[in-house]
């Protein structure tokens, strides 16, 4: 569906995307992951045909957003990152704009908004500025969704918007697979990667790795250990200190620990925090998760 | 089509939603009309005059009474030396000074005359020539009646001025087309390059780019409303001109809604250029300000005579679109000229809308910057 081929963009001097190239397949829930600023924002428009790359080449169903963006854009369904339906319009309001403005009604396509439209419907009435964050997002998928598009491009649409309404959010976007609908979506939240079908983990303009969840996972090398007890900022100094450790990230309660050979140094470590006078640590095995080998790849890169 | 119908029909609905702004639109032109038809009038009415009469004959008080009963004049005060009188002028108690010199009556019967001085306070340049005019002519008038008697066979040459189309030089006809011109331009031109760049500030132009709407109908769609709503401002101004100042209006409505039309669209096209250069509502509401009120204010003609400006401003005058509208209104409402009077205007004005058209299809993006 997608194909983007090595494109780099530049802002200025500031490389905002690097030799970027990976592949999306039809009816695919393709999550890029990565933190603020890695780019993200940018790919999707230069997909969306909104930005010119600089070099490199895109390729959308057989379309070139540079050459065919007319085709191109009425295929696709975009939901900004930030809000941008009309505040002033009510939900109704606003939904019928896009519908029409699409060459469509919202009878039409009903079908396939019913289950996220059905949530808001009963604040149709009232102006799109006094929504909560989850309903915003959920007109604006809505909104997106009116025309039928075939590829839907969704900038994080979780960002900003609470728990229950994130996974209310993702569970509307599996069902809308069953259209047949391409996605991509992006988001910073590391636990959304499992959700996808497969994932672009991107950092600074640059791609890490494109895998599925599983296989992500999977990649990570050795074995991981969370420890925990006392003072978590020591206890990271600490832990540095120590020859053998590989990489020591605060995750939650836990610190995530790896060694340098991949193996289990489980004792001589407690030794030797006992030492440094820490002595209610715990140290336990734990199974990597996509943020370990987000965290694993960015020291390497 | 149906497109572009709800593009319409969703644009007004932020206008009509946006009740304060909708106030300050319609409020605006009213405002200005009535501070510039009571506030700011050039007439003479009342000006304060010092007599110093220094003849104290019948001659004298004859020509103080023929000043006062003009009703441009008011004697404020009476002085028996010039210390006082200059004093008075100096302190702003009156505005000019009437000297008679010793003799005055009976030197009215010599051959050579007699004189009378005017001393008006200049700090106000234009009030001051105009009331030494008036004087003037009035003094003038009252030597040929009483000369008349004496002097049949001389009767000396008179220059007669008559100010056609506004005989009694009233302000507030100067400044209703000159309102309409600044009005039409503000509402038209800044309110729609606001509305433009306001959905690029939003974000919301990207979601319409991506929409399969053409830029055209994206334009066409914005400006649609503000033309309604300037025809509405153009309206309220000229029917509180002509039925609360009594501003003349004798060319064909025809026409001047014709011209007034053209303008609006001008100003809108303005509107659309200024909003494809301006980043956000900020710079576009700056730009329309600086670069379209106060040029329209100061060098179209509206309050300042084109022909008083040094030369370089005068040529810069020339591509003031409004300095076109004003001459038309002008031409089409106090003297009642036609198509075949003002197709220069009308030519010149069209010109400009092409070109603004053209400059701002051309710079309209179709993709982010």
């Amino acid at each position: 569906m997608i194909d983007v081929d090595s494109i780099s963009k530049n802002y200025g001097k500031v490389s905002a995307l690097c030799d970027l190239s990976f592949k999306v397949r039809k009816g695919e829930l393709f999550g890029v992951i990565g933190p603020d600023g890695a780019g993200k924002s940018t790919l999707f428009r230069i997909i969306l045909s909104l930005l010119l790359p600089d070099s490199g080449k895109v390729s959308v169903k057989g379309l070139d957003p540079v050459q065919d963006y007319k085709s191109l854009r009425k295929i696709v369904g975009y939901m900004p990152g930030r809000f941008s339906l009309y505040e002033d319009l009510s939900v109704e309001e606003n939904l019928n704009f896009f519908a029409s403005v699409f060459g469509t009604t919202v009878e039409e396509n009903y079908h396939l908004i019913k289950g996220i439209y059905q949530q808001i419907e009963p604040f149709r009435k009232r102006p799109a500025g006094k929504l909560s964050g989850g309903m915003k997002q959920k007109l604006a998928l809505s909104c997106a969704l009116i025309h039928q598009p075939e590829l839907l491009v969704l900038d994080e649409p979780t960002t900003g918007v609470d728990a229950v309404s994130r996974s209310e959010f993702w569970s509307m976007l599996h069902q809308l697979k069953e259209f047949g609908i391409t996605i991509i979506v992006s988001t910073p939240y590391m636990d959304e990667a499992s959700l996808c079908d497969r994932v672009a983990l991107m950092q600074q303009g640059r791609i890490l790795e494109v895998a599925s969840p599983q296989d992500v996972v999977d990649n990570f090398r050795g074995a991981l250990f969370g420890v925990s007890g006392g003072n978590m900022y020591r206890l990271i100094l600490d832990c540095r200190d120590f020859d053998m450790v590989e990489t020591v990230f605060p995750f939650g309660e836990e610190l995530h620990l790896s060694f340098k050979d991949g193996g289990d140094h489980r004792t001589d470590l407690h030794e030797f925090l006992k030492r440094r006078g820490s002595d209610e640590v715990s140290i336990r095995t734990i199974q990597p998760g996509i943020e370990d080998r987000f965290m694993a790849l960015m020291a390497t890169s | 089509m149906k497109q572009l119908w709800s593009f319409i029909r969703k644009e007004s609905r932020h206008i009509l939603r946006d009740k304060r702004t909708l106030a300050v639109l319609f409020v605006m032109p009213l405002a200005q009309i009535l501070i510039f038809g009571y506030v700011i009038s050039t007439e003479i009415k009342d000006a304060r005059i010092g007599v110093l009469d220094n003849a104290g004959d019948y001659s004298s008080r004859q020509v103080i009474d023929r000043l006062v009963s003009s009703g441009y004049f008011m004697v404020q005060d009476y002085y028996s030396n010039s210390r006082q009188m200059e004093n008075a002028l100096r302190r702003g108690d009156i505005q000019m000074a009437v000297v008679f010199s010793p003799d005055f009556g009976s030197d009215m019967e010599r051959p050579d005359g007699t004189s009378v001085q005017f001393i008006a306070d200049a700090s106000d340049a234009n009030t001051a020539r105009m009331l030494v005019n008036y004087a003037e002519g009035i003094v003038a008038g009252y030597e040929l009646q009483s000369t008349e008697v004496l002097n049949q066979q001389n009767t000396p040459l008179i220059v007669e001025a008559r100010m056609f189309y506004n005989p009694s030089l009233r302000g507030v006809l100067m400044s209703v087309p000159g309102i309409m011109a600044m009005i039409l331009i503000l509402v038209s031109a800044m309110m729609t390059s606001i509305s433009i760049t306001r959905e690029k500030e939003y974000g919301s132009m990207e979601v319409l780019l991506i929409s399969p709407l053409q830029p055209w109908q994206i334009i066409l769609g914005k400006v649609a409303p503000y033309v309604i709503l300037s025809l509405v401002n153009a309206i309220t101004i000229l029917a509180v001109g002509i039925f609360v100042f009594h501003v003349p209006m004798s060319g064909s409505y025809l026409l001047l809604t014709f011209v007034s039309l053209l303008y609006i669209l001008l100003s809108l096209s303005l509107g659309i250029f200024i909003s494809t250069v301006a980043p956000n509502q900020m710079v576009a509401m700056f730009i329309s300000l600086f670069a379209l009120m106060l040029p329209t204010i100061l060098l179209s003609g509206f309050i300042y005579p084109i022909e008083n400006m040094p030369v370089w401003l005068q040529w810069f005058s020339y591509i003031m679109p409004p300095r076109y509208y004003i001459s038309a209104l002008k031409d089409v409402m106090f003297k009642g000229a036609g198509l075949l009077v003002v197709w220069k205007e009308v030519l010149v004005m069209t010109g400009f809308l092409v070109a603004f058209l053209l400059l701002s299809i051309r710079n309209f993006k179709v993709r982010l910057e």
